[in-house]
């Protein structure tokens, strides 16, 4: 298990590379600069400014300084943010996207789980297309109509939930995760009820009730485990996913979060926020698919030796 | 009274297509301490009949539709789904075919044999576990209390089937179902589940249900024998009776089909020549065993290969039929392969009409591959399920440019001929034939290009009995008019006495005994031979 761990961590190496390289050069490609704004610069300053940022030396010169800066844990300075760098930027804004992105994700966890559950238990009936319909319905949603909607009706009309704001009035965090969790709600509840629907044709589960197993065992012992693991392959992703912030549920809740952070940098050009947020998505990519992939060997024991596995 | 009575049950499946009656009208009995043998061929409904007695059956679409199966007394049909479980497993127990699909890959086969105990018993953890060591040793497994935690995917086959057969003893039920218990094992380990299965039943007085389709096994293990045919019973009684007495024409069609005896013709029609068609010199398959690794103990890292073929080296004569026989894992399918050029040649040589082609390129192959051609064991695995039989046997006259677009209509019908095949069939496609039809197809395909030599793998294997003795005289038919060389792959010792001149028996990738199939039949050389031909189940009661 050590051993495929650190291997997967020394593969990671040279896909951060090629990820940091293809970004470097092609957001330097792109027209425009962190210091071209409406507002004309004088020449000098802007020649004081490229060389404060050292964007007067060569390309590939920059791109060594900068790897170098990296394999320091230095993001370097922001370009937009005078006197902050990017690793204070993204320290400031993670808290709040990750408490964020963790209570989407319980929330997707747990009704996604449930929903596929009651829905594979019952093919084909009521109480598989009830929560099947509600979970396709949640997928057509994209979370610029659901956040207003839910702002609407819970803050609005009822007055239960405050309508924004992340950690200031008790309760204002249970929109966000609802509107955050719920497109990976529905995604779970389907790839769940897939796998399970899977797995309780096997012969095994057949097995387990000649034996005269409750069938609340059955399920739980016998189906779950498997049932479960193309969930666990779709969490890693989605996990880096919703830790890194939603510009959209950020900014309909005016949370303070990454997502913000990462889409106005790339309006700014601002070079090293723009390469420090790539790095840490591709990161957090890349440890959340390693952690994922453990979780499924750790469920199947036909993968601990994968070529001697049986079917 | 008897232990388990069922009286005109029947069970019928609601399908799109209209209703199917699996099991119509069946009623027999069940003694304490005896066994009964079902036979029948597949879709004879011998297991929907057993399975609906404990519910297993999933319904919809099945429907049990009339009948009563009482147990001690008591209507399993009729009984509450609380009630039926706590039978389940505790005093009726079943044994499923394929050791490798009925465990559970994600549990230890010990978390999977001790919870009959855990929910109906409510028997400590700890004290479960030592039941259930003690029951693996008996049962034959070696260092049981390491192989309770192993996962099943760590054992073979025969050892899978040991830990089912032990899931079902555990809770000391009175009767256990067995359905096609060995069916999945080779010949040797199924001799031995056989008697495992009789030995526990005398030392337990359990009642056994015995389902199979093979009637040589059943006269083995049965006292009391049950013939199904289309779901309902063609004939039942004392096994020795109904075997060498049978009254009913079906059941005296299903033995005649068991291949018996040795083939006739052959020797006068094999004319030796100076060079054998095929011959093999020392040929060597080794896999890599990817299973070691950088951190393996050096005396695994010596043998780090898998010997598929060690060593083998044989000859066949033109238009004669070497049998081919070794349990799985013995490289009787490698060296098949091997010598077709479908698989890896590590050392040796491979002669073919006096040319070498070992290790030939595809391009260079190209122009042998209409001379040697292939059936595989599962028709249906191995034909196109998008083409119409016209197309499948159209396209190798085609490639091979034996045939135009004019004239391949009628040599395909000529083909269909050949193969016992309807003429109407040749728009209809691989799903809609049954299992015997589909490998008549696949023969039909392998003959098309007028090949010299073909090797038949396994090819009636997933056949049922009576269509397997069709198809076996179907190929010795073709191969005496097309004057084709055949190598007949098989792990059945019957099969291939009845089929083949010369036999070839292979043991862990190296050839044990050769020589002449009645020869071999009547004083096998190696130690290895005896085994096999000992364990091979007879229908004990039959004259030959």
């Amino acid at each position: 298990m050590f051993k495929f761990t650190l291997s997967r961590l020394l593969q990671a190496v040279p896909v951060l590379l090629v990820v940091i390289t293809v970004t470097f050069f092609l957001v330097r490609m792109a027209p425009g600069g962190p210091f071209s704004d409406e507002k004309a610069v004088p020449p000098e300053v802007l020649r004081a400014l490229e060389a404060q940022y050292r964007l007067d030396l060569p390309l590939i010169q920059q791109y060594f300084s900068y790897l170098g800066d990296l394999a320091r844990g230095d993001f370097g300075p922001s370009f937009r943010y005078p006197g902050r760098s990017v690793n204070e930027l993204i320290e400031a804004g993670l808290p709040a996207s990750a408490e964020l992105g963790l209570y989407a994700l319980l929330i997707a966890i747990v009704i996604g789980v449930l929903a596929g559950l009651i829905a594979a238990m019952r093919p084909n009936t009521a109480q598989d297309y009830i929560p099947m319909s509600t979970a396709m319905i949640g997928i057509c949603l994209p979370s610029f109509l659901l956040g207003p909607l839910l702002v609407l009706v819970f803050g609005i009309w009822l007055e239960w939930l405050p309508v924004s704001g992340w950690g200031n009035i008790p309760g204002d965090k249970i929109l966000p995760s609802i509107t955050m969790g719920s497109t990976y709600a529905a995604y779970i509840a389907r790839l769940s009820r897939g796998g399970m629907l899977e797995v309780l044709s096997q012969d095994y589960i057949r097995t387990a009730r000649a034996k005269g197993l409750p069938e609340r065992v059955v399920i739980v012992r016998h189906a779950l485990r498997g049932g479960l693991i193309p969930v666990v392959a779709y969490l890693g992703p989605a996990f880096a996913g919703l830790l890194s912030g939603s510009f959209v549920v950020e900014t309909i809740f005016q949370i303070p979060g990454l997502g913000r952070f990462f889409v106005q940098a790339a309006f700014n050009r601002d070079y090293t926020m723009i390469m420090g947020s790539v790095v840490f998505f591709a990161l957090l990519i890349v440890v959340f698919n390693l952690i994922s992939d453990l979780i499924a060997v750790w469920i199947d024991p036909r993968l601990r030796n994968p070529s001697r596995g049986g079917r | 009274m008897a232990l388990l009575e069922v009286t005109n049950l029947k069970v019928h499946f609601h399908t799109r297509n209209g209703v199917v009656k699996a099991v119509d009208g069946v009623s027999f009995n069940v003694e304490a301490g005896q066994t009964l043998g079902i036979v029948g061929e597949s879709g004879s409904g011998k297991s929907v009949c057993c399975y609906s007695l404990l519910g297993l059956v999933p319904q919809p679409p099945g429907r049990i539709e009339a009948g009563t199966a009482l147990f001690d007394g008591e209507d399993l049909l009729r009984c509450s789904r609380r009630r039926l479980r706590q039978l389940r497993g505790n005093e009726i127990a079943v044994i499923f075919q394929d050791p490798m699909t009925c465990l559970n890959p994600y549990l230890t086969i010990g978390e999977q044999l001790i919870e009959p105990l855990l929910y109906h018993r409510k028997t400590p953890r700890k004290e479960a576990r030592q039941q259930a060591v003690a029951l693996l040793d008996e049962v034959g497994i070696r260092q049981p209390e390491r192989r309770f935690d192993s996962y099943p995917h760590e054992l073979s086959g025969g050892m899978r089937q040991r830990v089912m057969i032990a899931m079902a003893l555990i809770a000391e039920p009175r009767l256990i179902i067995c359905d096609e218990p060995t069916t999945a094992l080779d010949v040797t380990i199924q001799a031995q589940i056989l008697k495992l299965i009789k030995d526990l039943q005398h030392k337990r007085q359990v009642a056994v249900i015995f389902i199979s389709h093979d009637l040589a096994v059943v006269s083995e293990v049965a006292d009391h024998v049950l013939v199904m045919q289309n779901g309902r019973v063609v004939e039942q009684g004392e096994v020795a009776e109904l075997f060498s007495n049978p009254s009913e024409a079906y059941t005296r069609k299903l033995i005649a089909s068991i291949p018996d005896g040795a083939k006739s013709a052959a020797p006068e029609r094999r004319e030796l020549q100076p060079h054998p068609l095929v011959s093999v010199s020392h040929l060597r398959t080794w896999f890599r065993d990817h299973s070691i690794g950088l951190f393996s103990p050096a005396a695994a890292k010596a043998q780090r290969h898998i010997k598929a073929l060690d060593d083998v080296s044989l000859r066949i004569e033109r238009h004669e039929i070497l049998g081919v026989v070794g349990e799985s894992g013995s490289g009787k399918s490698t060296l098949g392969r091997a010598i077709l050029g479908l698989a890896p040649v590590t050392d040796g040589r491979i002669i073919y009409d006096g040319r070498d082609i070992t290790n030939l390129s595809a391009r260079a192959m190209k122009p042998l591959r209409r001379r040697m051609q292939m059936i595989f064991q599962d028709p249906y695995a191995s034909l196109n399920p998008r083409m119409t039989i016209f197309e499948t046997l159209a396209e190798p006259l085609l490639v091979h440019g034996l045939a135009n677009r004019r004239t391949v209509a009628a040599q395909v019908l000529a083909l269909m001929d050949d193969v016992g095949l309807v003429r109407t069939c040749i728009r209809k496609y691989p799903h809609e034939f049954s299992g015997g039809q589909r490998q008549r197809i696949a023969i039909g395909r392998a003959i098309a290009t007028r090949p010299e030599f073909i090797v038949a793998d396994e090819p009636v294997s997933a056949l049922d009995v009576t269509i397997q003795a069709q198809i076996l005289d179907l190929i010795l038919d073709l191969v005496a008019r097309h004057d084709l060389t055949m190598m007949f792959i098989s792990h059945d010792l019957g099969v291939v006495r009845y089929i083949a001149d010369r036999v070839l028996v292979l043991h862990r990738g190296q050839v044990v005994e050769e020589g002449d199939t009645g020869k071999v039949w009547a004083a096998p050389q190696a130690e290895y031979t005896r085994e096999l031909l000992q364990a091979i189940p007879r229908l004990a009661h039959v004259q030959p």
